[in-house]
């Protein structure tokens, strides 16, 4: 039975089976077909895109930062440059206890207390993610230190940095400014102005002063380094290249020796000084007292050097040369002069008697004289030499404010000079419509009389005293005041001059200037207010003392400079140019709460001009200038 | 010369030469592809050449073993392999999150790799015991000697090897005649039951399905092999970027490059000129199985010629599938080609198998 069964379905089941087997391999046919249309998919429609992918995967881009551009003073002496060092870096991300890993750290690698202040500073204000320097300037001793031990402290790493550095330190700090950590406040001006490409791998940016004002030449463009990586990022081999160009050098007109002679000249007073050439509105000289340490600011200043400089009663952080407001005080006398000699309204004969005091008609108020008693009979030229404030009383109150306004605007008091550092302010030469739009009220015929010496509303910036002194010295040129003389293309080598640039003439009659000139060289001949500073000068020099109030003195009450409060004592002022006759230098310059123009202000411009005319050094400068020739010396036996 | 001529005689007197020549040329193509994915790693070939001859041994001696002896070996293999994977379900070492191993002294081993041949030869042999009887019962019992080992390894989990044993298991169920009816009603049943699937899986399986419907889920994790197996794939264009210069597997971005995803190695380096020459060997490879399991004599060796033949096949296209992202990830290696000594020696042991069937005489059965 069971062979008959076997015999009969034998041929059967084989046929069966055989048709099963054939379903089988269509099956695998049209499987491997499946997989045949996946692959002609993926190498053939899609190749391009798998290829772009494969490629964005192995290369990577990474930015090769630019040098920063060098700034150096007229004659070539750096101001700002950069040095290559090894720094700490701490990638907070990677850190999972700062405090602990730093404390371990410090086993091996000094960490003084204010690196640490600082890298917190720092680490509040940074992404984690960022790499933050905790120490720079590694010796050799402490990288071969931290190499042995580096497996311990992931996350942490010694780079090779380009790091900025000011040599002149408080000397310069208020022109240089300087760089630092770029913020996220940066950053989204960066991205606003589409330069953020630019900044990538850029761990710096100008913040004040030139460095900030002149970021676009100093940074340079930003080169790209083509880098095949492996997955774990490794880098295997460079690709391309297309080198960064390294920022533009500045040149400075600020003579750097007039600079530290002013600095000198100064000592430990605090104020400012600004020196133009009055041919082509380069500044000479920029000072403003006291200074600061620069330096501090690059890596990020520290906390306790921070609330150090931020809250010292003398402001170090303050530029007074640019931001700092006085009232002129009398060095506003030569304009109102001009003014008046202009207008019409006084002739240079016309004379008239000081009795001391100026009252308006119908008012019993007395506006005093500095001079009790007065000076007697004084003309216009008197009227500077001795710096008579009556005369000026008398000569407001026959202007009108909107006169005094509009003329002596033209010589840019009250207004931005355009000078090529930002921040600068305004101040204020005060007219009816100013004090209307400002306080909703009239203007008195009493304001005008303060505003004749330069006081009541009337409040400058030092350098515009210096631009308005120098359009005098130049007899009605207003040049632009710059810093920058000169841009060196720091691959070429090539320097670009900055032609001096001519804002506006103004039309003055020469013999009005004559007369108003002439008065200057007298205020510092026998007699005139700043007479002593100018003794034995072997050049004539122009000038004009100013006294400038801080606080107002009660009607019937005397100025007292020993009863005040030494922050309330007037600041001395004094304007000046030099020669007299052929002017090469005019300058202004502010000595805060030391009393008058003639006494203190004077003779720091003496010495400026002593430097920068006949090349002789304040004294304490020669001093020590022997001193290091003879260490030269003693070296050389 | 008399007496080479004899030993020659008897290496060769079981061997298949034809399948014999297209699985050394594979192998020859799976040496080459591995000396670049492992950045020229001489050791790593040499390892894999020992593998390859330890495992042409293993196929040299099973061929000539008779397949009445092979059958003879299906019941106490299938139930030794059972009690195995018991033992690794109560005893068995956990590795990755998976209880797949057993420790039993002298070494450790994975009994669902046995099982990969045990259950084809436990159903052949099933079938051949009930060939003249066929029914619906059979067909039962079948499935259950399939499902308990299944299950047992779905458990450890390794989802990869169930569905491949599962496959073997359903190719000698199909091949032995299963009725159309039958078939459809388990795909509607398979379909149906997917929702319970689903939820009874682990975590690690519904990700990697749901990471094969859209890798850009998760690009680092899950989904990161297979963007990248696919991007080496793509990149490799037509011609290929040339042997040892494709840039995904060189710069390590390619996962497991020497083991499952070899074949993206091979892909990104040789195109698709290259891939269309390996998908023709692996189908001249399959196409002289077919002959071989059509001439076979006797049911058990027609059904577990058929069931290796498919099963091989299953393998090459569920790595490809998986590597070139039509399918989701689970562990299979390219046959011959990726890297590792255990699935050369099963996938051979298989080959073996079939020489025997081809060159033993055909013996009709009394």
């Amino acid at each position: 039975m069971k062979r008959h069964v076997e015999l009969r379905n034998h041929p059967v089941e084989l046929h069966k089976f055989r048709f099963r087997l054939a379903i089988c391999a269509c099956f695998v046919l049209v499987l491997f077909l499946i997989l045949y249309v996946r692959f002609y998919y993926l190498q053939v429609s899609q190749q391009e895109h798998y290829y772009t992918l494969a490629e964005a995967n192995r290369i990577s881009i990474s930015p090769l930062v630019p040098n920063r551009g060098l700034i150096y003073d007229r004659n070539g002496r750096a101001l700002a440059q950069n040095y290559s060092a090894y720094t700490l870096e701490v990638i907070p991300s990677k850190i999972q206890n700062i405090e602990s890993t730093l404390d371990e750290l410090a086993a091996i690698i000094e960490i003084t207390t204010t690196d640490r202040q600082r890298f917190r500073k720092l680490l509040k204000e940074s992404k984690r993610f960022n790499s933050l320097p905790i120490r720079s300037r590694l010796t050799d001793v402490e990288i071969a230190t931290f190499a042995t031990n580096r497996y311990r402290f992931p996350g942490i790493e010694i780079k090779a940095r380009v790091l900025r550095q000011y040599p002149e330190k408080e000397v310069v700090s208020h022109i240089i400014g300087y760089i630092s950590r770029i913020n996220d406040q940066d950053l989204e001006q960066l991205e606003r102005n589409e330069e953020l490409n630019n900044y990538r791998g850029s761990l710096h940016i100008g913040k004040i002063g030139i460095e900030q004002s002149y970021e676009k030449q100093l940074h340079g463009v930003t080169g790209f380094e083509e880098v095949e990586t492996d997955a774990a990022g490794r880098s295997i081999r460079v690709l391309s290249r297309t080198p960064s160009i390294p920022g533009n050098n500045l040149i400075l007109s600020i003579d750097l020796g007039l600079q530290e002679a002013a600095e000198k000249a100064f000592g430990e007073r605090r104020g400012a000084l600004v020196a133009l050439d009055p041919n082509n509105g380069e500044v000479l000289a920029f000072v403003s007292k006291p200074g600061y340490d620069n330096n501090l600011f690059i890596g990020g200043i520290d906390q306790e050097n921070w609330s150090l400089l931020n809250n010292s009663i003398d402001r170090p952080l303050n530029n007074r040369a640019l931001r700092g407001v006085y009232p002129p005080g009398s060095t506003f006398k030569p304009f109102m002069a001009l003014a008046a000699l202009e207008l019409g309204k006084r002739t240079p004969e016309y004379s008239m008697s000081d009795p001391g005091y100026f009252s308006l008609p119908g008012v019993e108020r007395r506006y005093r004289d500095w001079k009790p008693g007065g000076h007697g009979r004084v003309d216009l030229h008197k009227s500077l030499v001795v710096s008579c404030d009556t005369y000026y009383y008398s000569l407001a109150n026959d202007l009108g404010i909107d006169n005094i306004h509009n003329f002596i605007g033209q010589f840019g008091l009250g207004k931005k000079t355009g000078i090529d550092i930002e921040g600068e302010v305004s101040g204020l030469l005060p007219s009816s419509a100013w004090k209307m739009s400002q306080y909703k009220q009239k203007w008195y015929a009493g304001d005008t009389i303060s505003v004749a010496i330069g006081q009541g509303y009337n409040l400058t910036t030092p350098l515009q005293l210096a631009f308005a002194t120098m359009i005098i010295a130049n007899n009605g040129k207003a040049y632009l005041p710059r810093l920058v003389k000169q841009i060196q293309n720091s691959e070429t080598g090539d320097v670009e001059d900055i032609p001096g640039k001519l804002l506006y003439s103004l039309n003055l009659k020469p013999r009005n200037l004559e007369i108003v000139k002439n008065a200057l060289v007298d205020v510092t001949r026998p007699g005139g207010t700043a007479a002593k500073a100018a003794i034995n000068a072997s050049y004539t020099f122009a000038g004009k003392t100013g006294t400038s109030q801080v606080i107002g003195i009660k009607q019937g009450e005397r100025y007292n400079e020993k009863s005040i409060n030494e922050r309330h004592r007037d600041h001395a002022m004094f304007i000046a140019y030099a020669p007299a006759e052929n002017p090469k230098i005019a300058l202004a310059v502010l000595v805060e709460n030391t009393g008058t123009g003639g006494s203190t202000a004077a003779p720091i411009a003496r010495q400026v001009f002593d430097y920068y005319l006949l090349g002789k050094l304040p004294e304490a400068t020669v001093a020590k200038l022997n001193e290091s020739v003879e260490e030269h010396v003693h070296d050389h036996l | 010369m008399i007496e080479i001529k004899k030993i020659w005689h008897y290496l060769t007197r079981y061997m298949d030469s034809f399948l014999l020549t297209g699985i050394l040329i594979l192998m020859a193509v799976g040496l080459i592809v591995l000396y670049s994915a492992t950045g020229a790693n001489m050791s790593r070939v040499s390892n894999q050449i020992i593998n390859m001859l330890v495992a042409l041994v293993v196929m040299w001696l099973v061929a000539n073993i008779p397949l009445q002896q092979i059958m003879r070996l299906a019941l106490p293999m299938y139930i030794v392999g059972l009690v195995l994977l018991i033992g690794v379900a109560l005893f068995g070492e956990i590795n990755n999150g998976a209880r797949r191993w057993l420790n039993i002294g002298v070494t450790r081993i994975q009994p669902s790799e046995l099982m990969k041949i045990a259950i084809p030869l436990m159903m052949a042999w099933y079938f051949d015991k009930h060939e003249i009887t066929l029914r619906l019962k059979d067909y039962l019992g079948a499935t259950v000697l399939l499902m308990l080992p299944v299950l047992l390894i779905l458990r450890q989990p390794d989802l990869g090897t169930a569905l491949l044993i599962t496959a073997s298991g359903f190719y000698v169920l199909f091949l032995a005649g299963l009725s159309w009816r039958i078939i459809a009603g388990l795909v509607i049943a398979a379909a149906a039951s997917l929702p319970v699937f689903w939820s009874i899986m682990h975590d690690y399986q519904r990700r990697r399905i749901m990471t094969l419907l859209d890798p850009s889920q998760d690009p680092l994790g899950a989904g990161y092999h297979t963007i990248q197996s696919t991007i080496a794939i793509g990149s490799g264009g037509i011609v290929g970027k040339g042997w040892q210069n494709g840039t995904q597997a060189q710069l390590d971005f390619l996962p497991e490059q020497s083991t499952d995803f070899i074949f993206a190695v091979f892909s990104e380096e040789f195109g698709l000129i290259g891939n269309t020459i390996l998908l023709f060997l692996y189908l001249i490879v399959i196409a002289r199985c077919m002959v071989i399991t059509a001439n076979a004599s006797t049911q058990f060796t027609r059904l577990i010629a058929g069931s290796i033949t498919l099963t091989f096949f299953t393998y090459i296209f569920v790595n490809m599938g998986m590597v070139s992202g039509i399918l989701p990830i689970v562990g299979v290696p390219l046959p011959l080609i990726s890297y590792g000594g255990t699935s050369m020696v099963t996938m051979l042991l298989g080959f073996g198998i079939l020489m025997s069937i081809q060159t033993h005489p055909k013996l009709v059965k009394t």
